[in-house]
């Protein structure tokens, strides 16, 4: 080949380079070349985010998609799931237990499916973010890509999963005699504040599990305690009664119970607004912001270090 | 060619410099587990009495303090026994490993060819071609324009409509025939190809060996890591030798395969 023994040629007597006597540095500035795998600035950053957003969406249905694809019944296992974890819960917490103090059946049956689809909506979400970089070092090591498309598929993932245990959610609503009106819309920003909420969270867990895998063990007793405490199949107003008033606020104050409490005061009739905290809309916007801007820029601090495992 | 026209030079006569390894060093850090012995109470003494340090965690030196410069028009070859370092190195080039200490600099964006870890076996090779392709940075437009061109190269539907089958029902040499077409789909400033020759049966082998002599030819630099001797041969001009991490020997690519040769042949 012609081009192999010319530059054979060059390698054994090389020609006086101007370059000759630069540091590496130099002569990568004098070249315009920059540092790889170096982290763009923040806007830079959303940018290259936003370039990415068509594989974020696709990786996203692909891992649902993928989720039940070896069931015989396919994706009908997607509203099946949710559907039995509602039974489950119900037959403990609604029969057994008893726990629906303070709230006739035909409302304490929506408030507990709402309650507990919207937890898992977090939790999956959490969860999946433990996992995002560390589980997926192959991906990170052999393609570019800004990392933050990972956790954000991941919840978004959740999101689409949320969608499917949305429709038993309303048919829950509906056979309990609430009705389609005006404020299920309010469901929307809900729902919309908990994702923004949820893939800040699944940020902050995605860089913390990239360095401390243990978390992925870890985590599954933070969530369930969070969960109890939430007010997942119990009402923390009835429940906290002789409680000084603070502590139920605090409580009802926590995310987690802010979101559920949302989505239950949009679809329940009974379920008025004597059961919201003051302030709720407010405190749902605050922790969207907060928890989702920070962890974006949490997650982004460490962006040239997740390829390390 | 060597005339003031040559793109590989500037008007004075230096060549141009793609990418530029500065004294990089590269560690990993894998979680041993407790280390030697594996049962629970082993690894709860080896926390207790390793204050210190962090518990459980090895190092992995795997990148010897490696300097060197490459130009453009370069085809760049890396040899070396296995776990010498070559495949870290070029994850180190592409940016994906951070290094520990020194610095790596490019021009662009230099990218591994490669996709396997975005693909999902239990879609359909048809979502895989998407997957794959956004997963590497292309637009769905561009996709969409070259997917029958994938499907082709790929010679999956030469035996029956397999393109709508999950992949898992792909036999292995199809699968990474099709993880090549898509990985080979798109163009690269700075191109790295580990191993990705020695795929599929005989006809497939001799496409790919030609659409890699092809993205060369678009390709700025490329690097090629590979344990056959032949094909680095025929694709090379320059070697890289590493050995334990450590650059023992970088020029003109006979020079150094036959210290290689006779070093291993030992």
């Amino acid at each position: 080949m012609s081009d192999t023994t010319h530059d054979g040629a060059l390698a054994t007597s090389k020609p006086p380079s101007p370059d000759e006597g630069l540091t590496p540095a130099e002569l990568a500035a004098k070249y315009g070349l920059s540092v790889s795998g170096a982290r763009p600035g923040l806007f830079e950053y959303v940018r290259q985010l936003w370039s990415r957003r068509h594989f974020i969406l696709a990786f996203s249905s692909a891992k649902l998609m993928a989720q039940y694809s070896q069931a015989k019944l396919g994706q009908i296992w997607q509203v099946a799931t949710p559907l039995l974890n509602a039974l489950v819960y119900y037959l403990i917490f609604g029969l057994i237990l008893k726990a629906g103090r303070g709230m006739d059946q035909d409302t304490y049956i929506p408030f507990l499916v709402m309650g507990i689809f919207v937890f898992t909506f977090t939790q999956s979400s959490v969860m999946a973010g433990v996992r995002a970089i560390s589980g997926n070092l192959g991906l990170v090591r052999a393609l570019h890509f800004p990392r933050a498309s990972l956790p954000i598929s991941f919840s978004l993932q959740q999101l689409q999963q949320l969608g499917y245990s949305m429709i038993v959610v309303f048919a829950v609503a509906v056979g309990f005699g609430n009705y389609p009106k005006l404020s299920w819309l309010l469901v929307l920003p809900a729902l919309f504040l908990q994702f923004v909420f949820n893939t800040g969270l699944a940020m902050i867990m995605a860089r913390m599990g990239s360095k401390t895998p243990d978390l992925a063990q870890l985590m599954p007793f933070v969530m369930r305690t969070w969960m109890y405490a939430s007010g997942v199949m119990f009402s923390i107003n009835e429940y906290l009664k002789e409680a000084p008033a603070w502590v139920g606020n605090v409580l009802q104050w926590n995310p987690a119970a802010i979101y559920m409490d949302l989505i239950r005061f949009a679809l329940i009739d009974k379920y008025d607004s004597s059961f919201l905290p003051p302030h709720v809309w407010a405190f749902a916007v605050g922790w969207a912001v907060i928890i989702g801007l920070g962890g974006f820029v949490y997650f982004w601090k460490a962006e040239e270090r997740y390829g390390r495992g | 060619m060597a005339d003031g026209f040559d793109p590989n030079y500037t008007p004075d006569g230096a060549r141009i410099p793609t990418v530029i390894a500065d004294d990089v060093h590269i560690v990993y850090r894998v979680n041993a587990g407790g280390g030697g012995k594996g049962s629970a109470t082993a690894a709860l003494s080896k926390i207790i009495r390793r204050k210190g340090e962090q518990p459980g965690v090895r190092k992995v030196h795997a990148v010897r303090g490696v300097s060197f410069t490459a130009y453009r028009g370069e085809a760049i070859g890396l040899i070396g026994s296995n776990g010498s370092g070559k495949s870290t190195l070029l994850r180190a080039i592409a940016g994906l490993l951070p290094c520990e200490s020194g610095k790596v600099y490019t021009d662009g964006q230099p990218s591994l060819l490669g996709v396997n870890a975005a693909l999902m076996n239990d879609l359909t090779g048809e979502r895989n071609v998407m997957l794959g392709g956004l997963a590497m940075g292309m637009s769905r437009e561009e996709i969409k324009e070259r997917y029958q061109g994938i499907v082709d190269f790929s010679g999956i539907n030469e035996k029956g409509d397999f393109i709508t089958l999950p992949m898992r029902t792909y036999s292995s040499g199809m699968a990474a025939r099709l993880r090549f077409s898509i990985a080979a789909a798109k163009n690269h400033d700075v191109l790295m190809i580990d191993e990705a020759l020695a795929t599929g049966d005989r006809r497939f082998q001799i496409r790919s060996e030609e659409r890699i002599r092809e993205l060369r030819k678009e390709a700025g630099t490329v690097f090629l890591v590979s344990h056959s001797n032949k094909s680095i041969r025929d694709t090379c001009d320059r070697v890289l030798w590493l050995e334990k991490g450590e650059l023992l020997m970088d020029g003109p690519t006979e020079e150094v395969v036959k210290a290689y040769e006779k070093e291993t042949s030992r």
